[in-house]
């Protein structure tokens, strides 16, 4: 099997396509604009890992969640 | 609690939202896919111009949905992270393995012969890329099944055992999480709904076409195969949906009761076929259930336990703990306030864990985890304040699922009918009424697929996880209004890309109807 040829054969698929891709250009766009919107201003925003940002380990984070679930001892 | 209560109903209202969002492309990929491919089989075995066309005008606008649809549920994982904090740490790699196969195996599987499907018509041989096709469905049908495993685990836990060191439950049998009854059934259920919700989407577009006197031969050879598949969902959707009913009969017989606006059940229960709620009822007052209701008796006791005499408890009888044996005894299990009892001493023991930790006493360590495992299965009890916080939104539950089946039973006739007439008497579609049916049937579908996932979301509340964890000890320490600006924005947004979907998918549409599919020259 000649690798290096099927390599740029699955590649010039994926080029060719974009090429002449129609209705695929605006849906692209759409795309494009959705993932920045998700990535770029709602995750960023509005939704951080609560506990990754706010606990540096698993351990740490095992005591927060105890803590929240059931309290601390009385 | 108020303030509590705020951030869980919004978060509930933001993930609900986000969700139903989601599932408005889900299904229409899981079927169309699979239709689309068999169109293809048909080209690749016939050579057919005709059926090429047909084949690209239908992939085509699996490409809009799909690319529309993409990424819409991982709106869904950055939620768990921030808003869900507590229950996305508890159910640990429970939802993690699942997930993770999906991203890893379905997506990539999925996104590589998409490329394929959409680039590949000149570069690949046809035999290749009918493979590429088919793969594509079953990827979508992959990708789905890892979804609604961990689903299934959240209304059915099993194959775990909580590791309170790690405050994970912690994944002990794979094979009983991926293959327990309920993820079976759910899976076959929802990717079968999907065939249907995607046949009805195909017929009724072509009804568009013959009623618009456009491309009638192409659109009733699409109604052919769109209806077959169409059909062929709908029979599974029933099959598994009646393997479901009785799964819930058994492990959350509570929503049974909520979806039926049953508080006091007996042997040989009647399902209420049709009926209006009775506002003012509630477990405690001893009101009519029903100001109006159309019955079938014994209906419920054979659909929830396929025996006509079965009990089937109502919402009083389980919260009071009441049980009849098929004997005709009656029997006392765990009362909700004996579950609440229960909850409460496994969170002491939980808090006697931490205590014990911190303290580095290993025997009472070990005590308390003994405890903890005697009375875990209740855990999430301890968190209501009484019995009746653990009976669903009856009205909901109750009024989607009766919208449900009762759409579901038209979608039956409309599909039988549309493959008798494609099949068998394509006069019948010059009738304008049944293609103003099929054309009406589209947004139907969607809503009957909808309210199936509001019976099966609602009906289990308040548990995030069935009896472990209800939903306000799930949330994380977020504020109101961060999570009410959020859900606007969400709202706005997808409803910016929703229009923008449906008005590509009626432009590419209205072309096809002028496409010349006998003589399709690509």
């Amino acid at each position: 099997m000649n690798c290096p040829g099927l390599l740029k054969r699955a590649v010039m698929l994926y080029v060719d396509g974009f090429r002449q891709m129609t209705v695929g250009r605006t849906l692209w766009a759409l795309i494009i604009i959705k993932l920045i919107l998700l990535f770029g201003v709602f995750k960023l925003l509005f939704f951080p890992d609560v506990l990754s940002r706010d606990y540096d380990t698993d351990a740490e984070r095992a005591d927060a969640v105890r803590k929240a679930l059931v309290g601390v001892p009385k | 609690m108020e303030d509590l209560m705020g951030v869980v109903d919004w978060s509930r209202a933001q993930f609900a939202l986000t969700a139903m969002f989601h599932w408005l492309f889900v299904p229409l990929t899981l079927g169309l896919s699979v239709i689309v491919a068999v169109m293809e089989s048909i080209y690749y075995r016939t050579r057919s111009r005709r059926w090429l066309g047909i084949t690209k005008f239908w992939m085509l606008l699996f490409g809009v949905n799909f690319a529309i649809g993409v990424a819409t549920g991982i709106i869904l994982e950055f939620e768990f992270g921030a808003n869900w904090s507590n229950y996305s740490w508890f159910v640990g790699d429970i939802f993690g393995a699942p997930l993770a196969i999906e991203g890893l195996l379905a997506f990539f599987m999925e996104a590589t012969f998409v490329a394929v499907m959409f680039f590949g018509w000149k570069k690949v041989s046809p035999r290749f890329h009918l493979a590429a096709t088919w793969l594509t469905a079953i990827g979508a049908s992959i990708s789905a099944l890892w979804i609604l495993v961990a689903n299934a685990w959240m209304q059915y836990p099993v194959g775990m055992e909580f590791d309170p060191a790690q405050m994970r439950n912690v994944m002990d049998d794979f094979w009983a999480v991926a293959l327990s009854p309920v993820a079976v059934h759910k899976f076959i259920h929802a990717v079968s709904s999907g065939w249907l919700l995607a046949g009805v989407f195909v017929s009724g577009i072509s009804c568009w076409f013959i009623f618009k006197k456009r491309n009638r031969a192409m659109a009733v050879s699409s109604i052919k195969v769109a209806s077959a598949v169409g059909l062929a969902g709908m029979v599974l959707t029933l099959w598994s949906g009646d393997s479901s009913a009785v799964d819930v009969a058994r492990v959350q017989p509570m929503k049974l009761a909520a979806m039926e606006g049953l508080y006091n059940g007996r042997c040989g229960q009647e399902l209420v076929g049709l009926g209006i709620l009775n506002p003012d009822k509630t477990p405690q007052n001893d009101e009519d259930p029903y100001l109006f209701d159309i019955s079938i008796p014994k209906g419920l006791s054979l659909l929830a336990k396929h025996d006509t005499e079965a009990f089937v408890p109502g919402i009083n009888d389980l919260i009071d703990g009441i049980e009849i044996t098929p004997a005709g005894d009656t029997i006392h299990t765990d009362s909700y306030a004996e579950r609440i009892a229960i909850g409460r001493k496994a969170h002491d023991a939980l808090r006697a864990y931490g205590a014990a930790k911190t303290a580095g006493d290993t025997a009472a360590m070990a005590a308390a985890v003994d405890d903890l495992r005697a009375n875990y299965r209740y855990f999430g009890y301890g968190y209501l304040q009484s019995p009746y916080d653990a009976v669903p939104p009856v009205g909901l539950t109750f009024y989607a699922f009766r919208i449900m089946v009762i759409i579901g039973g038209y979608l039956l006739l409309f599909m039988l009918l549309m493959v008798w007439a494609s099949y068998r008497r394509p006069k019948w579609l010059e009738n304008k009424l049944l293609l103003w049916a099929g054309m009406l049937s589209i947004p139907l579908v969607w809503v009957c697929s909808q309210a199936g996932w509001v019976t099966a979301e609602v009906g289990r509340q308040p548990w995030i996880i069935q009896d472990l964890m209800p939903v306000q000890a799930a949330i994380s320490d977020v504020s109101t209004p961060t999570v009410m600006i959020s859900f606007w924005a969400f709202a706005v947004v997808f409803t910016a890309f929703l229009a923008a979907e449906v008005s590509i998918m009626l432009r590419q549409i209205s072309k096809g109807s002028k496409t010349d599919f006998d003589n399709f020259n690509e």
